[in-house]
């Protein structure tokens, strides 16, 4: 990256010395600067419509989800209710049970999201800091991993679970993503940062090197833990082929399951309930989104970068 | 002799913390890459999941199955078109974004960046039931107002030509945010004085782009690229909640083939065609690198 960066900084250079005299002597525009100008506001405006486009499916989603069923189908549609009901979720949880489905969704993703961070930690700090025998192969395995797609695993991996009688169980739903490659290969990026003498200096007070991981490293690690640990969360709670494939009894149902089964089971489409069902699927993730972007937003980008 | 007590002991105690990923990374994921492999080359099928070892090699039958069946041939073909379009679409609007809140004229930075990545973080299903009712041919938002404008949109997600094309507006809707989240870290690593070098030098905006931005930002794009094309070759969650892979297999695609044959039980030919998508991953993120990767 600085290598690049120096390439082109020459290159500029160049470019400077090459141009013309006329163009160095005009007035040296910078529309950067200013802030309300013909430019930015088109530009402005442009990013709005964008916006709308983005974040639009979603409000209305939200906003439908309150609205009587004709009222969802007016065009255009409607920013603010005329009509706020709340059948939809009475009727969508009087036929389903979503209370159990939200709280399975709850705890797989929070046992996958502790044990799979965890464990991402342990063994990242291994290879990061310590030595051991079959260290490269490891994560040489680690790394080759990355790029497999999940569906080749799929086939097998419901053979494996069927052959361990794991069918329709919460282990099916959690067992397969507690190991976590990507997961690994960030904490150990993050890992490499920490500074040696701070584990040299707890090793010489006489702190063994599972009270050195957990008093040192991981409150060390702090960002790098949240960041994962939201992603993972965000993946757990959004994944839903697995689990519709691993559970067979409404029980074991996540809320994607059920959404899923519900849409495509139905025979009149009944809107109201899809988009209520949609809802309570999406709005506490953007909710936590919204309250956590930063890392998100900062944790992606750096992740992106390394 | 010390040393090398110390050193053994490191070695357990880096065991230990190893060793709960270790044995789960060996038995959910390295033990299936493997028997995916074994699977390919044999002739097993649902009834023999209880007798995994009681099948017949058949060498590389599946693979030519998979690769002679017109099915398979549409599906590659559809995914193809997919990463085609969706790939350059979703990156060139994520640097188009990311170039524009990078500018310094945008109001509102933090609120464009979080909305534009929302759609990122919501899941497939719900996502699903919000597109299905906007591509709603009577009464959906999207041909009521092609509507007013006298325009009679077409059955979006039941004709022929238009199914994969609105598949690859909302795989693009939902993906945009997250390479432009990166490319615009990447934009901030840019030193502004280069911008300003080149401001005074009368370079435009289009020449500052093409000289600057893009050479600079080569290794984040190429980082978009090979993230956006693994997970679009893998091309499935859209169709299946969407089109079913239709109609008439319009939107079928290679990984969705593989979840097909799997239900049908033939588990030997749907591990072929998983690994025939595998060396398509390991290829496509080759040439990535071929292409953008930083010149020496």
């Amino acid at each position: 990256m600085s290598g690049d960066m120096m390439a082109a900084g020459t290159r500029t250079t160049g470019v400077r010395t090459g141009a013309p005299r006329a163009a160095q002597a005009a007035p040296g525009e910078s529309p950067r600067r200013r802030r309300l100008t013909p430019r930015s506001t088109v530009l402005n405006v442009a990013l709005l419509i964008g916006l709308a486009a983005s974040i639009g499916p979603l409000i209305w989603m939200v906003v439908s989800s309150v609205e009587p069923e004709g009222e969802i189908r007016q065009f255009p549609p409607t920013l603010i209710p005329d009509q706020v009901t709340w059948s939809n979720y009475t009727e969508l949880f009087a036929s389903l049970n979503f209370p159990r489905y939200f709280l399975n969704s709850v705890v797989v993703a929070l046992i996958v999201t502790v044990g799979s961070v965890l464990f991402s930690a342990m063994v990242g700090y291994a290879l990061a800091k310590l030595d051991f025998p079959g260290k490269r192969t490891l994560f040489a395995l680690v790394m080759g991993t990355l790029m497999v797609p999940g569906m080749v695993t799929f086939v097998p991996l419901f053979v494996l679970v069927a052959n361990l009688d794991l069918v329709n169980t919460y282990a099916a739903l959690v067992l397969p993503f507690l190991a976590a490659p990507f997961g690994v290969f960030l904490m150990r990026q993050f890992m490499l940062d920490v500074p040696d003498e701070l584990l040299d200096a707890a090793r010489v007070d006489g702190a063994g090197e599972f009270r050195t991981f957990f008093r040192i490293v991981l409150p060390q690690a702090r960002p790098a833990l949240a960041t994962l640990g939201i992603l993972t969360f965000l993946g757990s709670w959004n994944n839903f082929l697995w689990p519709l494939v691993a559970v067979q009894s409404a029980d074991k149902y996540t809320l994607p399951v059920a959404l899923a089964l519900y849409s495509t089971g139905q025979n009149t489409v009944q809107y109201g309930l899809l988009v209520a069902g949609a809802t309570v699927i999406v709005l506490p993730i953007l909710i936590v989104f919204l309250v956590l972007q930063r890392h998100i937003v900062q944790g992606v980008s750096t992740t992106g970068l390394k | 002799m010390t040393v090398s007590a110390r050193r053994r002991r490191t070695g357990l105690a880096a065991w230990g913390f190893a060793l709960p990923f270790t044995v789960l990374f060996a038995v959910f994921m390295l033990v299936p890459v493997a028997s995916s492999l074994y699977m390919a080359f044999t002739d097993m099928h649902g009834a023999d999941l209880r007798t995994p070892w009681a099948v017949n090699f058949v060498g590389f039958d599946n693979f030519v199955e998979a690769l002679t069946d017109p099915k398979f041939q549409q599906a590659a073909g559809n995914t193809l078109y997919f990463v085609g379009v969706a790939m350059p679409l979703t990156l060139a609007l994520a640097l188009l974004l990311a170039v524009l809140l990078n500018s310094g004229l945008v109001w509102f930075r933090s609120v464009f960046r979080v909305g534009f990545y929302a759609p990122v973080v919501t899941s497939i299903v719900a996502v699903a039931v919000v597109w299905r009712f906007l591509l709603q041919p009577d009464f959906g938002l999207v041909n009521s107002g092609l509507g007013v404008l006298g325009i009679d949109g077409p059955r979006w997600l039941t004709d022929e030509v238009w199914a994969m094309p609105s598949l690859i507006v909302m795989a693009t809707w939902r993906n945009v945010g997250y390479s432009m989240v990166i490319l615009l870290a990447g934009l901030q690593g840019i030193p502004r004085d280069v911008y300003e070098a080149s401001a005074i030098d009368g370079a435009g905006p289009v020449r500052q782009f093409r000289s600057i931005t893009v050479p600079l930002l080569r290794p984040t794009l190429l980082f978009c690229a090979v993230i956006t094309g693994i997970g679009y070759l893998q091309f499935f969650e859209e169709p299946f909640v969407m089109t079913q892979g239709g109609p008439l297999g319009a939107t079928n695609s290679v990984a969705y083939e593989v979840f097909n044959q799997f239900g049908f039980g033939n588990y030997g030919l749907s591990a072929a065609m998983s690994y025939i998508l595998f060396v398509a991953v390991v290829v496509l993120s080759y040439l990535q690198f071929r292409l953008l990767r930083t010149e020496k």
